[in-house]
């Protein structure tokens, strides 16, 4: 502060100009990049009017989309969200060895690009793979079925709530477990009363990220599908097949549709973020928690 | 404290179990309800979905007037190539029906499902429609594109795809390569010549069929796209009559796309004969009409000439076997070295 009175006033204007000029290159490059593809979307939904926006969504198949959708999420949000906890508690709470290598599998699907991680599936599980003809022969459909796209999405979207997590519990210590085990309670109960509302708003965020991921991811999702119509379709997808058929109203209608999602999650985020600031403080802490070790 | 903290730990890991055994569980209920009523799953390539709507549909109320059984046909649509492979992989197709007698043939050599002489199994080298390929042009033929000569003309702007990755374009390749044959004193020198003067003209090499059309028709690149006639006419149609043209050059190459029984997925599902009267049935003249309202050539004479001032003529129609079949074609055209990459290397 002290600094900025000091300088003389064309250093001032200086700054001022160049801060200016910073937020204006940032604007303009939101706009291209963000403003103006989120805008296409909705035009071409609405391009030949709310009718035949409706009919599109209305569509048999855009309906078996959007069921496949939400149940694949509803498996993996929930799974991911109960081994995140504990990976997050294990590395938060316990000092043992390879906690390093442990983390750095937990990042491995952010690395890996997703359309890999859909063949991986298949070589395991497909029918000519490693465990898929035992599954075959038993009668279990793994790939081109519901339990292929729960497990590629559930590989994706793995990192998201263990990375929110992992941070919070480090920052918070594991002073009010102890305090609470001290004076008797049992070790679910202190889960219950003391980790768990301790963390609710960040596994809140990092249930949000997961389930935006897990509806919209597309390449190993796209890998494992089989893409049978009305069956094993995501809303991804459906997207793609839309467009690839010349329907564009339709292509643009169901991407809309995820768009709004984008913005939903996008608003919930913001609106937590602003409720409980500390979870913007831990969000930028995972490389430095990193470092810690 | 740790001793209660695994507690906790092995409690945790034996919630994620119970959700995993919900989800198989359900798995199973559902499956089982499926079972119930007789299905199929027909696995085919992109640009025979609306096709297999209406084919299905016909398919569905022949079945139940004759056997009283409700049959649901359901239909999985991607490149062709990419279908073999999930066939392969444990996609449970009972018939495929794709672009290219190759795919089927993998599936053949790769994974056993089929014996390798499925070809012959039904008529027409079990190809119940045909395609050719056409030039579409934009609306008046501005440039006077009428036969393949005109396309190696400085300045003519040609929209094909990458024939190393589009199974499209390899027809488009063989075409052009056939015509020149075609010509006075043609042989494999002078076609290597005029295909790689017409691969100088092409400013764009999208690596799919649809791709191409979309370069063509949506961005207005180009003035002449080397398509499928059915491509083309569906082209059309999305972009209202009159915006194109088609235009039938003197000679062209006949697409069998081949449709096959899965046999040892039909078996364990046990709809062999139902999968089989469902190919047969595509030979009958109400699916041959279906066919062709669907901008494929059908086999059947009455219903061709029906549909007669749709399909124009093509003086020369090649085939594949002109070209010794497709292992042969494609090991001398497109395999690395082959007389496309001696082309493309000579530019």
């Amino acid at each position: 502060m002290s600094r900025r009175e000091q300088s003389p006033g064309s250093d001032t204007l200086g700054r001022a100009l160049s801060r200016n000029l910073l937020i204006g290159i940032a604007l303009c490059y939101l706009v291209l990049f963000l403003v103006l593809p989120l805008l296409a979307v909705f035009t071409q939904a609405l391009a030949k009017g709310l009718v035949a926006f409706s009919t599109a969504l209305r569509d048999v198949d855009a309906l078996a989309a959007m069921r496949m959708t939400l149940t694949v999420a509803a498996i993996s949000v929930p799974l991911n969200t109960l081994f995140g906890t504990a990976a997050a508690w294990l590395v938060a709470k316990y000092e043992f060895r390879g906690k390093g290598f442990l983390l750095t599998l937990i990042d491995l699907p952010f690395a890996v690009s997703p359309v890999i991680s859909g063949l991986i599936f298949v070589l395991v599980f497909g029918a000519r793979g490693w465990l898929g003809p035992w599954l075959g022969e038993h009668g279990y459909k793994v790939i081109f079925a519901l339990p292929g796209m729960v497990l590629a999405t559930t590989f994706i979207t793995f990192p998201f709530i263990a990375r929110e997590l992992i941070p919070l519990m480090q920052a918070q210590g594991r002073d009010d477990e102890e305090a609470a085990l001290s004076l008797g309670a049992s070790g679910w109960r202190t889960f219950w009363m003391v980790t768990l509302p301790n963390v609710r708003w960040g596994m809140l965020y990092g249930i949000l990220l997961c389930n935006a991921r897990a509806m919209g991811e597309f390449g190993a999702v796209s890998v494992v599908s089989g893409h049978i119509r009305g069956e094993t379709n995501t809303l991804p997808l459906h997207v793609e097949i839309l467009y690839n058929e010349y329907n564009f109203v339709g292509a643009f209608a169901t991407a809309s549709l995820l768009a709004l999602l984008a913005l939903l999650t996008l608003g919930l985020k913001s609106l937590l973020e602003r409720r409980h600031p500390e979870l913007r403080g831990a969000r930028a802490e995972p490389g430095k928690a990193r470092l810690a070790h | 404290m740790n001793p209660l903290h695994s507690r906790s730990t092995l409690l945790l890991a034996g919630l994620c179990l119970a959700l995993l055994t919900a989800c198989s569980s359900r798995q199973d209920a559902a499956s089982a309800g499926a079972a119930a009523t007789a299905s199929l799953l027909n696995v085919s390539y992109d640009p025979t979905r609306e096709l297999y709507e209406q084919f299905n549909a016909a398919f569905a109320a022949h079945w139940k007037a004759q056997t009283g059984v409700e049959v649901r046909v359901r239909q999985s649509h991607a490149g062709s190539g990419k279908q073999a492979r999930s066939v392969i992989d444990g996609l449970e197709a009972d018939v495929v029906t794709l672009a290219l007698a190759g795919d089927i043939d993998s599936i053949a050599s790769n994974a056993q499902l089929l014996p390798a002489n499925w070809q012959t199994r039904l008529p027409q080298n079990s190809s119940p429609y045909t395609s050719t390929i056409v030039f579409l042009v934009r609306r008046g033929n501005p440039k006077r594109l009428f036969d393949w000569n005109d396309l190696v003309r400085p300045g003519i702007k040609v929209i094909t795809p990458n024939p190393k990755t589009s199974g499209g374009a390899r027809w488009n390749y063989l075409a052009a390569w056939g015509w020149a044959l075609h010509q006075p004193g043609g042989n494999a020198s002078t076609a290597a010549d005029y295909v790689g003067q017409l691969y100088r003209n092409v400013p764009v090499l999208d690596s799919g069929a649809r791709g191409s059309t979309t370069t063509f028709v949506q961005r207005g690149i180009g003035d002449v796209l080397l398509a499928w006639e059915n491509e083309a006419y569906l082209a059309i149609k999305e972009s209202g009559p009159g915006s194109f043209d088609i235009v039938y050059p003197s000679v062209s190459i006949l697409a069998e796309p081949p449709v096959a029984l899965v046999d040892k997925v039909a078996a364990a599902h046990g709809t062999t004969d139902l999968a089989t009267a469902y190919l047969q049935y595509l030979y009958t003249p109400e699916a041959q009409e279906i066919i062709a309202r669907n901008y494929f050539r059908p086999r059947d004479a009455d219903v061709t000439k029906r549909h007669a001032e749709q399909f124009g003529q093509v003086n020369t129609m090649l085939s594949i076997a002109d070209f010794g079949g497709w292992a042969k074609a494609g090991a001398e055209h497109f395999a690395d070295g082959g007389s496309f990459d001696r082309i493309y290397r000579a530019d």
